[in-house]
């Protein structure tokens, strides 16, 4: 059994990165983009096998509670991107946006970005984490950029600075973790392996280790899109093509979310060390409530649900800064829940921006009249981002708000209002491109709505009834994080 | 000796942050690159004689990197860009000279003050290598908030950089140090190329960022 944990583990990154090798030599992108889905269904199968057996952590690798789930909620978003990039692409190469050379390069790119999310994800080594998430900035930041617009340029400029700032100081912050354990572990790698540094967490320096967790908040907070540092986010996401803003917001936050949360749980471990709390609430609160009234002036509709991204990573950092079981398990859930949704609605935009030919919301109108099929789709994808029932995301905010009530009135109703903010931003703006006269071409796109109706069956599955399994995973790492 | 060890330490880091200083007040950009290019060599020797004195051989390679990259490939690279962009001239920036000293004066105290506070209980070298380290990358910050020209922001970034490696040099027997630099300069490189294609292809007209701000996709 564990000699097969190992294999499987060698997989999720082996088959990424071999798979990018081999796309950057395969010219035809009716092969690339077959093969592309292929390579993400079998690192999808080779996660999920994890679920049945982990192998023992070594220095560099590690698969525990944390990490288990959001390797196989990544692997397979990065499966049902693939599935949908491959019909989004053809028409961008119809359209002549994109050329073969550069599909090459994107579809390679693609499975860079797999690869280095993977690494980020199961790294048992604070240094490794870093690299990879470094990666995978460098590797969106070209991704974003493939237009070669002004535009597009304009983006990945932008992203590519704040990036490596945020991305310099979360090494600084991770400098000082290990400074910090250095005394205790000794010197040498030990002092950066995750599992080494919790077992000995208690005995950290806390100044050191408060400081240092600032410095990361700050550095992986721009990467996850916390205000008052998402200025990238909007941008990147408006001009990349659509699968890439899929993947950012569905996937790459969470894993900027994830490196925290790891060292969120080293904090936990160690009594003296101040309580991160209020410093994520803050963050998290002001991204809520900024982003919720910067909804209402979006005119683009890619950007507007790029706010909406930073919304929900707002209330997910305020779910893991208020803690507590209930709290963390409400952050956790809305993780995973936003994560499926943002990704399915990206899909959805995606489909409808290549059918209109446009993406500002203005000229997007009664889609329900022109194009049912993909209104319904993206109706279900709105009703459930939108926090309504029964979808999943109406069970973490309500857990969320319920337990916040109980703990911080006052916080509580800051957060009711963020919450109603952008609920009525989504209505208010998304109700015209749904419904009335449709303007704009009605030809019919081709292209297949099966991985948006599979996340949003997940989200309304875990609205409706979370299988037990998941409701004790979920406990665990909640307990854990403090 | 020990003191001695302790002296040179002492005087390569807080040169390091002398040397930002020089930075804040260029407004030549060929001026700021001379400065970057001074930045990186006092890095490199500042990571030689830790290498010295912690007997660790690796982290020569590391002060080579910083010497041949940084201070000699780079400043010359982009030398040549900004000759061929004919944007040798002045710099602009938000606020006065004088405001950006004040405000590198205050962000330099302010990372004494929470650093040798937070870290009373390490390696009295380490320590105050960190707190000079903080001052560098909390300066390069500012040059980069302050400069609006893309060029000088990545020296920004750059001198960003060099403090980060001269904190990794100063944790005693980090892993990565030499991984990390790699890194880095992989990244700087990337972001050279990036200069220099936006130019050939010409899809700026200016690398002045401020100008590149015509389209923020929600006017209009």
């Amino acid at each position: 059994m564990n000699e097969y944990s190992h294999l499987a583990l060698a997989a999720v990154l082996a088959i990424p990165a071999s798979a990018a090798a081999l796309l950057a030599a395969v010219p035809g992108y009716r092969v690339s983009a077959r093969l592309n889905m292929l390579a993400a269904f079998l690192t999808f199968l080779a996660a999920a096998s994890l679920l049945a057996g982990r192998p023992v952590p070594g220095q560099y690798l590690i698969v525990d509670d944390l990490n288990n789930v959001f390797i196989v909620l990544t692997t397979f978003v990065g499966f049902t991107t693939s599935v949908f990039s491959a019909s989004y692409i053809a028409h961008e190469l119809e359209s002549g946006r994109l050329t073969p050379t550069y599909l090459r390069f994107y579809h390679a790119m693609y499975q860079i970005l797999m690869f280095s999310m993977n690494l980020a994800l199961i790294a048992n080594n604070i240094g490794l984490m870093w690299v990879a998430i470094e990666f995978a900035t460098l590797t969106t930041v070209l991704m974003v950029g493939i237009y070669r617009t002004h535009e597009a340029l304009e983006a990945a400029w932008k992203y590519f600075i704040l990036g490596s700032v945020g991305i310099g100081l979360a090494l600084f912050g991770t400098i000082l973790v290990y400074l910090a354990a250095q005394p205790v572990v000794g010197e040498g790698l030990d002092a950066m392996v995750w599992t080494v540094l919790i077992e000995h967490a208690a005995k950290f320096d806390a100044a050191l280790l408060n400081i240092a967790f600032v410095f990361l908040l700050l550095g992986y907070g721009t990467k996850a899109g916390l205000v008052p540092l998402h200025a990238w986010l909007p941008d990147a996401h408006a001009e990349g093509p659509t699968p890439i803003s899929a993947v950012l917001s569905g996937l790459l936050l969470n894993v900027a979310l994830y490196a925290l949360l790891r060292f969120k749980v080293l904090l936990a471990a160690n009594a003296d060390a101040v309580t991160p709390g209020p410093l994520m609430v803050i963050l998290g609160l002001a991204s809520l409530i900024f982003a919720g009234f910067m909804l209402y002036r979006r005119r683009d509709i890619k950007r507007f649900f790029a706010y909406s991204s930073i919304e929900h990573i707002g209330i997910v950092a305020f779910a893991f800064g208020i803690g507590g079981p209930i709290a963390n398990f409400a952050g956790l859930l809305h993780m995973t829940m936003h994560s499926l949704t943002k990704s399915a609605i990206f899909f959805a935009v995606g489909h409808i921006a290549q059918a209109k030919g446009t993406q500002r919301i203005a000229e997007i109108r009664g889609l329900s009249v022109s194009h049912p099929a993909l209104s319904v789709a993206f109706g279900l994808c709105v009703v459930a981002i939108a926090g309504l029932p029964p979808f999943g995301i109406f069970t973490s905010e309500f857990m969320l708000v319920t337990s916040t009530f109980a703990r911080q009135p006052l916080l509580a109703v800051l957060l009711g209002l963020g919450l109603l903010v952008a609920f009525g931003a989504l209505i208010w703006r998304l109700q015209g491109v749904l419904f009335g006269e449709p303007t704009g071409p009605s030809e019919q796109p081709t292209a297949t709505l099966v991985p948006i109706y599979i996340h949003i069956a997940i989200v309304l599955v875990a609205g409706v009834w979370l299988p037990w399994p998941f409701v004790r995973w979920f406990e665990q790492v909640a307990r854990l994080l403090g | 000796m020990r003191g001695l060890i302790f002296d040179i330490a002492h005087l390569l880091a807080g040169s390091l942050v002398l040397v930002s200083f020089i930075q804040l007040y260029q407004d030549r950009l060929t001026a700021l690159l001379n400065v970057f290019a001074l930045h990186a060599v006092v890095l490199a020797l500042s990571v030689a004689w830790q290498a010295f004195i912690q007997g660790a051989p690796h982290l020569f390679v590391t002060a080579a990197i910083a010497l041949v990259f940084k201070g000699v490939i780079v400043p010359l690279a982009l030398h040549r860009i900004i000759v061929r962009l004919g944007i040798h001239r002045e710099i602009e920036t938000v606020g006065g000279i004088g405001l950006t000293m004040l405000a590198g004066m205050g962000l330099v105290a302010l990372s004494m003050v929470v650093m040798l506070k937070a870290t009373a209980g390490a390696d009295p070298l380490a320590r105050e290598d960190l707190a000079f380290a903080l001052s560098v990358v909390l300066i390069g910050l500012l040059m980069m908030v302050t400069r609006r020209n893309a060029v000088s922001q990545v020296v920004g970034f750059m001198s960003l950089e060099n403090g980060l490696i001269l904190a990794a040099t100063g944790a005693r027997g980090m892993p990565f140090v030499v991984e990390i630099s790699v890194a880095f300069s992989v990244l700087i490189a990337f972001i050279v190329i990036g200069i220099f294609l936006f130019r050939i292809r010409e899809r700026f007209d200016t690398v002045d960022v401020s100008a590149l701000d015509r389209f923020r996709g929600d006017r209009g």
